[in-house]
Order: C-alpha cells, then sequence, then structure tokens
C-alpha cells in the first residue's frame, strides 16, 4: 500500500509542478538563509579566535581604563615599560604602544593609516616578522629617528609593486626613512587591516606627532614556560604600586590576556552570529507560513480530488497517507535544495569575506527539520479535514 | 420487483437535512428493488430526491432512516471505511462533470481505482489500456482532460468507472454537460456494457430522451417513488 501511494504522491506533485515548486520555494529561501547566516557567523567567530591565536598564546596586553569607557584615566609612560622589563624577570619583551592616524605621502600617492609608535620588541611581541629591511635599533629608539616600518597595504597603496625600502615618504609633516617591510598578516581581529600600518620609534611618535608622552597600551610577552597567570598578577601588583592606588580602589587598567581577548571578542561575533540566526529564522517562519498558504489554497481545488479518490474506493487513510507523502517528499526536497544551496553561496560569500567556511551539522539538520516540520503540518491538516468530508460534500465542494 | 434474489434493495429509506422545524426531508420512505443486471433510469424534477437516492446507492451518503441492502449486506451498518471498501470492489461512478483529476493523462485517470486496489504495474496499465479501447479511445491514452472534448472525457470517466469490472455502474446525470449526439454516444456505450457485460447501470437524468434507453424507470417526485416502470415506454 506505501508503493502504491508513494506512486500516486509523486504523480500529484509531478502535475501540480508549479505549486510544488511555489510550495518548496519558501522552504528552500528559509533553510538556506538560516544555514548561510549560522555559518558564516560560525566562519568569523573561527577567524578572530585563530587571528587572536596567532597574535601568540603568551601575550598579555595592558590597557588603561576598566571596562569601555577609559576617559579621564591616566594613561601608561614609557617608564612602566621599562620597570616590568626590570621588575618582572618572566616579561621575555615588553612594548609600550602608542597610536595615532596619519596621512602618509609618496609622491602622488597618499594614504591615510595608523602610525604605531613602539620599541623594537613590538616585533616579535606582535608575531611580526619582515619582508624586506630592518627594524629600528635602539639608537634610533632612543633618538627618536625619522624612520620606520611599513606594512604590505601601504606599500601597495604608495609604492605599487616597488621595493619601499630606502625611500623617503612623509608621515604628517615628518620626513621619514623606511627602513623596512612587514610581511603582510590579513585582517585583524577587529575586522580592520592589520597590514595597514606605520611603525615607528615611541620617542619619534610621541614628540612629533601626539605630542605627549601617553603610552595607550602595553603588550607584554611572557617567557614561554613562564605561568601565565603568574606574570599577569606580578603585572597587576606592579602596575597597582605605580599608580599609587590604595588597598580599596579598584585597578585602573586591564591586563588581558589573548585567551580573554579571544572570549570577548568571539563572544562579540557569537552574539552576531545568534542575531543574524535569528533574523534568517523569521525567514525560515515566513517560508513556512508560505507554505501553510499555498497548502492550504490548494486544498480547496484538492477537496474536490479527494472527493473524487474517496468515490472510486480510496480509504480515508490512504488519501491521508499520499498528502502525508506529497508534504514529506516537498519539504523534504526543499529542505535538500536549501542545504546544497545554502553550502553553495555560503562557501562563495566565506570566500569574498575571507572567512573559513565551517559546516555546522546542527543547525542543517535543525532547519532542515524545521521546514520538514512545517511542511508536513501544514500539508497534513488541511487534507485531513477535507479527508474526513462525506465524498459527497467533498465532490460538492467548489 | 420483490424477488428475494433482489440485489440491491431499499426499505423505507429516509433521509432528512436539517433538524427539527427547519427539517427537509430529500427521502421519504423509499423502497426499491433491483436485480442484477437491470439498466435502471432515475428520473424526477429538481428536488425530487433522485441524486440523494443515487448518493445512497452509491454509498457516498448514509440514509437517515430505514435500510439498504446490497447483495445482502446491510450498507447502513458498515463503517466508513467498509463503505470505501465496497465502492472500490463493487461500484464504478460516473458523474455529469465527468470529476477526472485535472492535469494527469486519460491512462493514469484510468489506472487511479487499480493503484487504490494495489494491482500491479503491468496488468494496471493493461486493464487501463483495453477499458480505454472499450470505450473507443484507444490512442488517446496520453491525453489530459484540458485536451479532450466533454464527450471524450465523460468516456475516460466511463473507462475508469469499468476498469475494475464493477458489479454496479453509477452514472449521475452522464449527459448533462453533453451536445444531443454526444449523449447518445454515451447512452449507447452504456447500454451495451450493460448488454454485453451484463453491468448493472443506474442512471439519473432528467432527459427522458436518454431515460428512454432504460429498460426500467423509476421516477421520484418529492421524495417518494411515484412511478417504476418498463422503459421505451414512459408514461
Amino acid at each position: 500500500m506505501i508503493w502504491n501511494t508513494l506512486l500516486l504522491a509523486l504523480r500529484a506533485i509531478r502535475r501540480n509542478l508549479l505549486r510544488s515548486f511555489l510550495t518548496i520555494l519558501g522552504i528552500v529561501i528559509g533553510v538556506a538563509a538560516v544555514i548561510t547566516l549560522v555559518t558564516l557567523g560560525n566562519g568569523a567567530t573561527k577567524t578572530v579566535s585563530d587571528q587572536i591565536a596567532s597574535m601568540g598564546s603568551n601575550l598579555i596586553m595592558v590597557i588603561p581604563g576598566q571596562g569601555h569607557g577609559s576617559s579621564g584615566v591616566s594613561r601608561f609612560r614609557m617608564s612602566d615599560a621599562q620597570a616590568i622589563r626590570s621588575e618582572i624577570g618572566a616579561a621575555k619583551s615588553v612594548a609600550p604602544v602608542s597610536a595615532k592616524s596619519a596621512t602618509a605621502v609618496y609622491l602622488a600617492a597618499n594614504w591615510t593609516t595608523t602610525v604605531t609608535g613602539s620599541t623594537g620588541e613590538y616585533f616579535p611581541a606582535g608575531n611580526w616578522e619582515l619582508a624586506s629591511g630592518r627594524i629600528f635599533n635602539e639608537i634610533e629608539e632612543r633618538t627618536g629617528r625619522a624612520v620606520c616600518v611599513i606594512g604590505e597595504t601601504l606599500r601597495s597603496k604608495l609604492f605599487g609593486r616597488q621595493n619601499p625600502v630606502g625611500s623617503q615618504i612623509r608621515v604628517a609633516d615628518i620626513a621619514c626613512e623606511v627602513i623596512g617591510l612587514l610581511k603582510a598578516k590579513g585582517q585583524s581581529a577587529f575586522g580592520s587591516d592589520q597590514d595597514d600600518t606605520i611603525v615607528m620609534p615611541l620617542a619619534t611618535v610621541q614628540r612629533r606627532l601626539t605630542g605627549s608622552r601617553d603610552v595607550s597600551r602595553l603588550m607584554v610577552s611572557a617567557r614561554s614556560g613562564a605561568s601565565l597567570e603568574a606574570v599577569k598578577t606580578q603585572l597587576g601588583s606592579l602596575l597597582r604600586e605605580r599608580r599609587n592606588l590604595a588597598e580599596n580602589e579598584d585597578d585602573d587598567f586591564r591586563v588581558m590576556d589573548t585567551r580573554q581577548i579571544a572570549d570577548a571578542l568571539t563572544g562579540t561575533t557569537k552574539v552576531l552570529t545568534m542575531l543574524l540566526g535569528a533574523v534568517a529564522a523569521v525567514s525560515l517562519l515566513v517560508g513556512g507560513i508560505g507554505i501553510m498558504n499555498i497548502m492550504l489554497v490548494s486544498v480547496t481545488e484538492r477537496t474536490r480530488e479527494i472527493g473524487i479518490r474517496l468515490a472510486i474506493g480510496a480509504l480515508e487513510r490512504e488519501v491521508l497517507l499520499q498528502f502525508l507523502i506529497e508534504a514529506v517528499v516537498l519539504s523534504s526536497l526543499g529542505g535538500l535544495v536549501g542545504i546544497a544551496l545554502a553550502t553553495a553561496s555560503s562557501m562563495i560569500i566565506a570566500d569574498v569575506m575571507a572567512v573559513p567556511y565551517m559546516f555546522d551539522l546542527q543547525i542543517n539538520v535543525l532547519s532542515f527539520l524545521f521546514s520538514a516540520a512545517m511542511g508536513v503540518i501544514f500539508g497534513y491538516f488541511p487534507a485531513r479535514r477535507a479527508a474526513r468530508l462525506d465524498p459527497i460534500d467533498a465532490l460538492r465542494h467548489e | 420487483m420483490t424477488s428475494a434474489a433482489a440485489f440491491i434493495r431499499l426499505a423505507g429509506v429516509t433521509k432528512a437535512y436539517g433538524e427539527g422545524q427547519a427539517a427537509f426531508l430529500a427521502l421519504n420512505g423509499v423502497d426499491l428493488s433491483i436485480a442484477a443486471g437491470e439498466f435502471v433510469a432515475i428520473m424526477g424534477p429538481s428536488g425530487s430526491g433522485k441524486s440523494t437516492v443515487m448518493n445512497i446507492l452509491g454509498c457516498l451518503d448514509t440514509p437517515t432512516a430505514g435500510s439498504y441492502e446490497f447483495e445482502g449486506v446491510h450498507v447502513e451498518e458498515l463503517t466508513r471505511k467498509q463503505r470505501a471498501l465496497l465502492r472500490r470492489h463493487y461500484l464504478g461512478f460516473v458523474f455529469q462533470g465527468f470529476n477526472l483529476l485535472a492535469r494527469t493523462t486519460a491512462l493514469e485517470n484510468v489506472e487511479l481505482p487499480l493503484i487504490y486496489r494495489g494491482e500491479s504495474a503491468s496488468r494496471r496499465h493493461a486493464n487501463a489500456r483495453s477499458a480505454l479501447a472499450q470505450v473507443g479511445l484507444a490512442g488517446w491514452e496520453s491525453h489530459t482532460p484540458g485536451e479532450l472534448s466533454g464527450g471524450q472525457q465523460q468516456r475516460v470517466a466511463i473507462a475508469r468507472a469499468i476498469v475494475t469490472n464493477p458489479a454496479v455502474l453509477l452514472a449521475d446525470e452522464p449527459t448533462g454537460n453533453l451536445d444531443t449526439a454526444t449523449s447518445r454516444e454515451i447512452m449507447d456505450l452504456l447500454t451495451g456494457l450493460n448488454r454485453d457485460r451484463g453491468i448493472t447501470v443506474l442512471m439519473v437524468t432528467h432527459e427522458s430522451e436518454m431515460a428512454a434507453y432504460a429498460r426500467r424507470i423509476v421516477r421520484f417526485i418529492d421524495g417518494r417513488v411515484a412511478s417504476d416502470g418498463a422503459g421505451e415506454h414512459p408514461q
């Protein structure tokens, strides 16, 4: 009986191709939207955590202020970095960082970028490698020479394919020699281009660009084997002491390791993923309502069909089973097409957005089941109502 | 016709629509016996109950009171499912509006009852083709109702009704939507099926000309049998 009913269901689908297509369409769009958005969200989360991992697992960031509002909080000084270096043995490198945005000019080309002032220790601490040239030496750091190491993006904007090492560029009003080129790193966890950067000695930036001796953050990398927690505790107490915080005062700075930064950032992208997923779930719901409408509308036509079937000897059960199979076949087909579409589109978009394609079995199964349930419920109940009519009433139905 | 061998027997069949004051008796104590192999035309003006008695005879509807025996089985005591099985195995239907499945080929329409009977694909095709050939539609198997004339559609419907080799063919105004020439062809077809295959034919019609094809004419007025007699010489 099941095979015969399957045959009837497939014939019914075939002779109503347009209606079947419309029924499927809602499911396809809903399923594809949910899966695509969640897959891309997962990819973005993965990118963020990968990039933070690429910063090195032993990196500690110290930023002034607690929480998000950091205005009015005293910044760090170069001397803080020196103190950390001398007092905390487990700190391998300490890079004080001060950054400002400025326009760089070479011949006719100009580009606005971030100028980072730091010491030579910035490069190992930030996992930077040189593509060519050199980094600044201690004398250049101390005297505040106008030398700079530039990132790949800036090179392509100012120099095209040319080797920039040895050229003179102007950064804001500083004439500055390019002494090194950094290897490309790609997008940062914050979504910005990490290669869009100029690194100069801290003293140069402080004197000639920011005009203050403030340091906006400290990057500390721990020696391998040293306990990250211990280093963080030591950093905390040292900085509290240097900033004259009383016993009962809270820290006015934050010490975070890469895992914490990763958690904070991936937390954001996870929330975004959930938000996008929720929006997409609404579209799945709307798709479901579309199915419901088409099913309900088609029941008018199909009530007569049900009447005919009942009159020539179909059992109520067989008619229902046929409609159920139709609904299951259509919904599953819609779900599968939706999954295929989502896979293709998320692969393409992931490629464009430069995030990895992350297949998420759970969301695939979930949205498939949801759409199938939608199709089955809304296909089944109107049919059940019709199948329970007296055949004569169903036949008379116009 | 009160022979004990009666094939179909209605006794005191009443069908009421509505309740209480507004109740309307579509059938009011109908007694009717039909023997196997008869060709009976049921006539009567609109509202006389002729379609209602047809639906009851076809097990599509149930009487409010009275009994309906089909080959000794009391149909009014059957469940919905048993009535469906009775329709499946013993009855064939032809309707005024053809009631074919739209966008479905003639062959698939005729196969439909066989699918519900669980016949194998090969037997289904063979039987459906032969039924279409019997109604003169050989070569039209792959046409959909939309591509067929009214007369051809009614022939497909007749093929669908006889493909299961039913004991009784119930035709409700089978020529109601057809022109006179086509109507005569359809009536010839029904007469032939009755004569050559011994199928009992019950037909509702309001056209005397069509009723004249029947060997027996039952007239209904106001839910009662008004007259019951031999055909060809209607009163």
